[in-house]
């Protein structure tokens, strides 16, 4: 095996080919139909030529003799027995066959009127639009001209009839010229005055002699050219009729091949690339048998690809074509037979044309030709050329383990024994390669392949990997299983951002899911009720490397979205630290020890007091004991709590989903602003583990109870809703005696259905108000509604005190029968309870008709869902397309790939989103920085120098190594800066 | 923007001039040094070089694949939204399109939004008297005959009678005394509107088909409704109301209307054109220029993401949308028909829509796909010159030139 230059592709030109080229290019004729003889062989010249490539292993390719897999395949050719139209082509045909002369060729524009039209094209060129307006306004032009500028020619209308044949049409003289003429002499029935036209008068009028306007009226003499001209002005009248003159594909060639190179320039065609003429085709290329794989069937039987049949159509026909027209068959014949090629080679190239039918399998299923390979989401473009796929990929369900970093994933140990690592063996990891090949590829850290010296791969066997293992040596490859703290690329569908893809370091696991860390489902949109997601083993070490320092959890805290981390702390976490942290509870030093015990906190610190002798720890202790020491902050959160944070210690303040929380939490967000990822990533691990720890301390549940209200509030709640009846049942009464006063710019309904929908609104409202203060503060619905862990007020509201009004695109439900939603009331009831009211709450239950108003406006929504994701789907790939080449450059401007500038800074001050707060209008706080200058005491020049320098941010590539290199003492590192 | 500042003398300018900041920024310097009564040079210069440090650490970074980025933040809210078109924003009276359904319409680019609306502010008195700010409504909003009067048809006779309300008349012609002056007026409009010649005695029109004809007569009452006789055609409806004004910190009347006809509202007396918008970005475009119009597109989205309640996402975004919308100095939509359809590579285009017409346009046009863009090379197999892809490292052979001096280091991008 000789090694070869990579060459790499530089451009690709697009053009027309010469029929010529196609035959110089073709491994062979084709002539017959057929493809295999009786023994299973393929016919010479026939659409299964071994010279078109191989398919079938073992057998050897007769053009360039290599083995299936490694020939691509020659092309073929067939020769056409008469030129047929690519319908690809028909509206450029069309518009050529107008724009040009019948007789010389020449584009029917006056040499000034080129020159404008060829500048026209350089300036779309120069500012890269579209070239076929110019060739549009160039044959509307050129159309105008009755007679060529060049020879003078009379040029005639053209006419397309779909898909492929064109008409000239011309003006003749009628057959009824006679009766057209006599019935012009007659006089005028409605002017007295008009006694006609006599023959001496007409011959007059038009300038003939007499004896030849009588010979015209007797019909013996057609008055063509001149004669007709003469006679119709002096009349007044019509005597031509329009005639169609089919033009052949052979006639539009011979038409073409006389258009001039410059012509054609005009009118946005590169002659060097692509002559009119080639448009109709006289020789077929034959796609090579590699693109029209034939399968054989269970039976034995062999199948034909799609193409292969249209091609056999193909040749039937075009042989049928040469038989006739050499057995000097009758015009009519080839005729059909023409237009019957002209069909099967239409189709060939695209089956769906409208106007014509599509060429059928015998099954009846639409043959899949040449452009429908092409087109569409899983046509060769987007389904084969941008979406590849890719071999070392793994993918399964994932579930949780919180024990995991969230930089890690549990990969199970069969995938890591599929996706491989190539390893080059050296004198420093010799002694592990050669582990690794012994332990063979059924054991774990074992190897699949290695590669010796000479470039021949060899698979490692149970059987032979003792043998193989004494023999690597340095300068051969093992391709190692995959083992704890690789990298390796994780993903979820659908890939909306760029979180959705994301570089975790492996830990190998016992069973068969991905595991991974509850604080990354943000980011990725996951849950464990079946979600399943993809795994990609890396295989060069630059795209290992860039996966580490780039693509890493860890680096991807904060989303470009809104400048928020978008990992930290959900649901059950958030209970954890609200309840560890609300009210300040005391734990005793085992109890405190156990807290923190899946931390890497292992000492307490000084105990916040005494307690019958006994010390005790408070819960906004033991949280601030992962905050690094020199934190301050200050914030409000939606609950309304006033949080502050002093030098690292929680003074005051309930932790909730605003402080630590996904989507903008504020300790997590520092963290990972000013001081570092790493901290960040360990700060949202801890309290992960400290919030689980916490909620298990004091054991959190929710069951039908937690949702019941006294009976006494239950009738307040009746009340306020029998209340909102009544007031609704007043509006109706107001409206039905047409005293009600319409909102400006609505109608009298339009204003009752508001004022209803507004009471109803209220009336569940109190009832959430009324519900509300019979909960206690320690209620878990109350606990996770407050603190932002799961559910809002408002599913407490409708679990407790009263569902409320369904809605159906925005108003009360209005639908069903004629004058009423259900038989159940009277036509035109307008009450509360006939639209779609749901009085009940769901501990309480719904009645059967509330029910049934509660799934309509629940399948709206799932309508709605369906609707969107379609919609939004294709929104997301058009922005995407259009901006994906947009670049951030290093002087700050923002271009395509092809240098133009659309933004010279990016987002007006050339700011990243990532790297400032959205919230804040400056992406800077100048005030703090006064401040410090100003007011602070630097104790040293080196502690100035570094606050007004720059910040070095450090590159941590793994978990377990660099500046964190264990938990532990990352801690420690992180907290003293 | 040159404000004065008391503390802040040209040396301290100076200073901070020479720090590359972007102008913001360094009105924020001024600003915070006025608020502390003035600081010594050395001071300045430190306070200005700790902003620039901090300015240049928030920079985003060369290579950055800012436009993927972008458009991966607005398409991804897009999932979160509601289909539900009519919803009631800001004004309860107006239906405005929203959501997604929005959204897409303004990355399509339409030529008219499904429901055009205007925010129309006022100056000086017509913003504080209500009757003054009527007198702008009456002008703008399209008056048709039933809200000036009755319409009854007389069969018998072929007559249609048109009976028009004094004091609609003096309301909605408020700068004419003379009742009788309008009502003329009016009727020639109909007669110029339908061709036909009327009869008027006061405030009663009169007129009928020139030949009888029950036909025609009904067909005259139906194009009598569509006539305008004041105001602006495309405005059917304006609603005033009272709000907040930024500025002044007191109240204003404001205007909205259902219904877009930007050019001819700004020239209406007693509006102020400064403050004055469209949801029409084509509007927009026509009479303010591209760059009110690439403003427009930002405020828009802005708005149909805080509906949503999606607003945290970054205007940055939003920005290079707009900014890509119209970099040819014209509005463009995102799509097949504008930005994707006019991109050079013949690949990148067959890869997105309509492939196998523009692969026959590209031989015929003899075109060639130079590789540059990120779809091509993706589709060819090559590493693309996009983030991490774009930077080279050109090794320079150390014995070849005797030392690594003269290392030509070339980043790949030009």
């Amino acid at each position: 095996m000789s090694m070869q230059t990579p060459k790499e592709i530089g451009a690709i030109q697009f053009g027309l080919m010469d029929p010529e080229t196609y035959r110089d290019m073709s491994a062979t004729k084709i002539i017959t139909a057929d493809t295999y003889d009786d023994d299973g062989y393929p016919i010479d010249m026939g659409l299964m030529d071994p010279r078109l490539g191989v398919i079938d292993p073992g057998l050897e390719c007769r053009t360039c003799g290599s083995h299936s897999g490694s020939c691509n395949g020659h092309f073929g050719h067939i020769e056409l027995a008469a030129p047929v139209i690519h319908v690809g082509f028909t509206k450029l045909i069309r518009r050529l066959l107008r724009a040009t002369c019948r007789d010389c060729g020449r584009l029917s524009l006056t040499p000034e009127e080129q020159e404008e039209f060829r500048d026209g094209l350089q300036r779309n060129e120069e500012l890269g639009e579209d070239w076929t307006n110019v060739l549009k306004a160039a044959v509307r032009q050129a159309r105008k001209a009755s007679r060529c500028p060049h020879c003078g020619a009379p040029q005639h209308d053209i006419k397309h009839e779909k898909p492929t044949t064109y008409y000239e049409v011309q003006d003749v003289l009628a057959g009824d010229y006679s009766e057209r003429i006599a019935s012009a002499m007659q006089p005028d029935p409605d002017n007295e005055d008009d006694s006609g036209v006599s023959p001496s008068d007409l011959a007059e009028d038009s300038g003939l002699d007499l004896s030849r306007v009588n010979d015209i009226l007797s019909g013996e003499f057609r008055p063509v050219g001149e004669d007709r001209k003469k006679l119709e002005k002096a009349l007044d009248v019509d005597l031509t009729e329009e005639d169609m003159n089919k033009l052949m594909p052979s006639d539009i060639r011979d038409w073409f091949e006389d258009i001039p190179d410059e012509d054609i320039e005009t009118l946005g065609i590169d002659p060097s690339r692509s002559r009119p003429e080639w448009m109709i085709l006289t020789v077929l290329p034959v796609p090579p048998v590699t693109a029209r794989p034939s399968i054989t069937l269970d039976n034995g039987q062999r199948s034909e690809d799609d193409l292969t049949h249209k091609l056999v159509d193909i040749i039937r026909i075009n042989q049928r074509f040469m038989e006739n027209r050499e057995a000097g068959a009758p015009q009519l014949i080839i005729e059909d037979l023409w237009e019957l090629l002209q069909y099967h080679v239409t189709t060939f190239v695209d089956n769906e044309i409208s106007g014509t039918p599509p060429a059928r399998h015998r099954s009846g299923r639409p043959l899949k030709t040449l452009s429908q390979r092409l087109k569409g989401k899983e046509g060769r473009f987007r389904g084969s050329l941008s979406g590849k796929r890719v071999n070392f990929s793994a993918r399964t369900v994932i579930s949780p383990d919180p024990t995991l970093s969230l930089n890690e994933v549990g990969v199970p140990e069969r995938v890591a024994r599929e996706m491989t690592q190539t390893m080059n063996v050296s004198e420093r990891n010799l002694d592990r390669a050669q582990q690794y090949v012994r332990n063979g590829p059924e054991g774990h850290p074992g190897a699949n392949y290695v590669k010796r010296p000479d470039g021949r791969r060899l698979k490692v066997t149970e059987k032979n990997c003792e043998e193989l293992a004494e023999k690597i040596d340095v300068g051969w490859e093992v391709n190692r299983h995959l083992i704890d703290g690789d990298i390796v690329i994780f993903n979820r569908q659908p890939s909306l951002h760029r979180m959705s893809i994301m570089a975790h370091e492996v830990v190998v696991m016992p069973y068969k899911t991905f595991r991974l860390n509850t604080v990354v489902c943000p980011p990725y949109n996951a849950d464990f009720d079946g979600d399943e997601m993809n795994m990609h083993a890396l295989q060069t070490e630059e795209s290992r490397a860039e996966a580490r320092v780039l693509m890493r959890v860890q680096e991807q805290l904060l989303s470009p979205r809104f400048g928020e981390n978008i990992i930290g702390a959900i649901q059950d976490h958030i209970s954890g630290t609200y309840l560890l942290t609300n009210g300040n509870p005391e734990f005793t030093e085992t109890q405190a020890l156990d807290l923190l015990r899946a931390t890497s906190i292992d000492t307490l610190p000084e105990p916040a007091g005494e307690d019958e002798g006994e010390p005790y720890w408070t819960g906004k202790q033991l949280f601030s004991e992962l905050l690094p020491d020199d934190l301050n902050l200050e914030f409000t959160s939606s609950a309304g709590d006033e949080v502050v944070i002093e030098d690292g210690q929680l003074v005051s303040g309930t932790i909730d989903e605003d402080a630590v929380g996904a989507f903008g939490g504020e300790v997590v967000d520092t963290l990972a602003k000013v001081h570092s990822k790493t901290r960040a990533r360990v700060f949202v691990n801890e309290v992960a583990s400290l919030a689980m720890r916490a909620i298990m301390h004091f054991g959190f549940s929710i069951g039908i109870d937690d949702e019941s209200i006294p009976g006494e509030a239950n009738e307040q709640v009746d009340e306020a809703i029998a209340s909102a009846y009544d007031r609704v049942q007043e509006l109706i009464e107001i409206y039905e005696a047409g005293e009600l006063e319409s909102l400006p710019g609505r109608t009298v309904d339009e204003t009752l259905e508001m004022k209803i929908m507004q009471q109803l609104g209220k009336a569940r409202d109190s009832a959430g108000e009324i519900a509300e203060d019979h909960f206690a503060d320690d209620n878990p619905a109350v606990v996770m509604a407050r603190s932002g862990a799961r559910g809002s007020m408002l599913n407490l509201t409708q679990m407790a005190g009263c569902v409320g009004q369904q809605a159906v695109r925005g108003e009360r439900i209005n639908r069903g029968y004629e004058g009423r939603t259900l038989s159940h009331y009277q036509p035109n009831d307008l009450s509360a309870e006939a639209h779609g009211f749901v009085e009940n709450s769901y501990r309480g239950g719904l009645t059967p008709r509330e029910f049934f108003f509660h799934a309509m406006g629940g399948r709206e929504g799932l309508v709605d869902t369906a609707v969107r994701t379609s919609k939004s789907g294709y929104l997301q790939r058009r922005l995407i397309n259009a901006l994906s080449e947009l670049e951030a450059q290093y002087d700050g401007t923002v271009r395509d790939t092809s240098g133009t500038v659309v933004q010279f800074e990016f987002g007006e001050d050339g700011t990243s989103p990532v790297k400032v707060s959205s919230s804040e209008d400056n992406p800077i706080d100048v005030e703090n920085v006064a401040d410090r200058i100003l007011d602070a005491e630097f104790s040293s020049e080196e502690e100035k120098a570094e606050f007004l320098g720059r910040k070095e941010l450090p590159t941590n590539i793994s978990e377990y190594a660099g500046p964190g290199l264990d938990k532990a003492r990352s801690l420690e590192v992180e907290s003293d800066d | 923007m040159t404000e004065t500042y008391a503390h802040v003398d040209d040396d301290v300018r100076a200073i901070v001039e020479d720090y590359n900041l972007p102008e913001s920024l360094r009105h924020r310097i001024y600003e915070t040094i006025e608020d502390r009564g003035g600081v010594d040079l050395e001071q300045a210069d430190e306070i200005a070089h700790a902003v620039s440090s901090r300015y240049e650490d928030s920079r985003v970074e060369a290579h950055d694949p800012v436009g993927t980025v972008s458009a991966q933040s607005i398409g991804e809210p897009g999932t979160q939204m509601t289909m539900n078109t009519f919803h009631y924003a800001g004004v309860a009276e107006i239906d405005v399109t929203q959501g997604l359904p929005r959204l897409i319409e303004l990355v399509d680019a339409r030529k008219t939004p499904d429901t055009p609306m205007m925010t129309v502010h006022l100056e000086d008195e017509y913003a504080e008297n209500r009757e003054r700010a009527h007198e702008v409504v009456w002008q703008m909003e399209a008056t048709k005959i039933l809200a000036l009067g009755d319409i009854s048809t007389n069969v018998a006779d072929m007559i249609v009678q048109v009976d028009l309300n004094e004091e609609t008349l003096a309301e909605r012609w408020p700068t004419v005394d003379d009742i009788d002056t309008v009502a003329q007026e009016i009727a020639e409009t109909i007669e110029d509107a339908l061709g036909v010649d009327t009869r008027r005695s006061e405030t009663l029109i009169e007129f009928g088909p020139d030949q009888p004809s029950y036909r025609r007569l009904l067909q005259l009452v139906e194009e009598l409704r569509d006539i305008v006789f004041k105001g602006l055609e495309d405005i059917s409806r304006v609603v005033i109301r009272k709000e907040e004004n930024e500025k002044t910190d007191g109240e204003e009347f404001v205007l909205y209307t259902e219904g877009s006809a930007f050019g001819d509202v700004l020239s209406i007396e007693g509006v102020d054109a400064t403050r004055t918008t469209s949801n029409n970005i084509h509007e927009v475009y026509r009479n303010l220029g591209v760059e009110a119009a690439r403003e427009t597109i930002i405020n828009e989205t802005m708005e149909t993401l805080r509906e949503q309640g999606l607003d945290d996402v970054n205007i940055r975004h939003l920005m290079l949308v707009a900014d890509i919308m119209t970099n040819r100095g014209e509005i463009e939509s995102i799509g097949r028909h504008g930005i994707s359809g006019s991109k050079d590579s013949v690949l990148a285009r067959a890869a997105f829509e309509v492939t196998v017409n523009h692969l026959l346009d590209a031989a015929v046009h003899g075109e060639e796909d130079d590789l540059d863009g990120v779809i091509e090379n993706v589709i060819v197999g090559k590493p693309v010159s996009i983030g991490t892809g774009d930077v080279d490292l050109r090794m320079g052979s150390i014995e070849a030139d005797g030392g690594a001096a003269d290392v030509e280091l070339e980043p790949s991008d030009d």
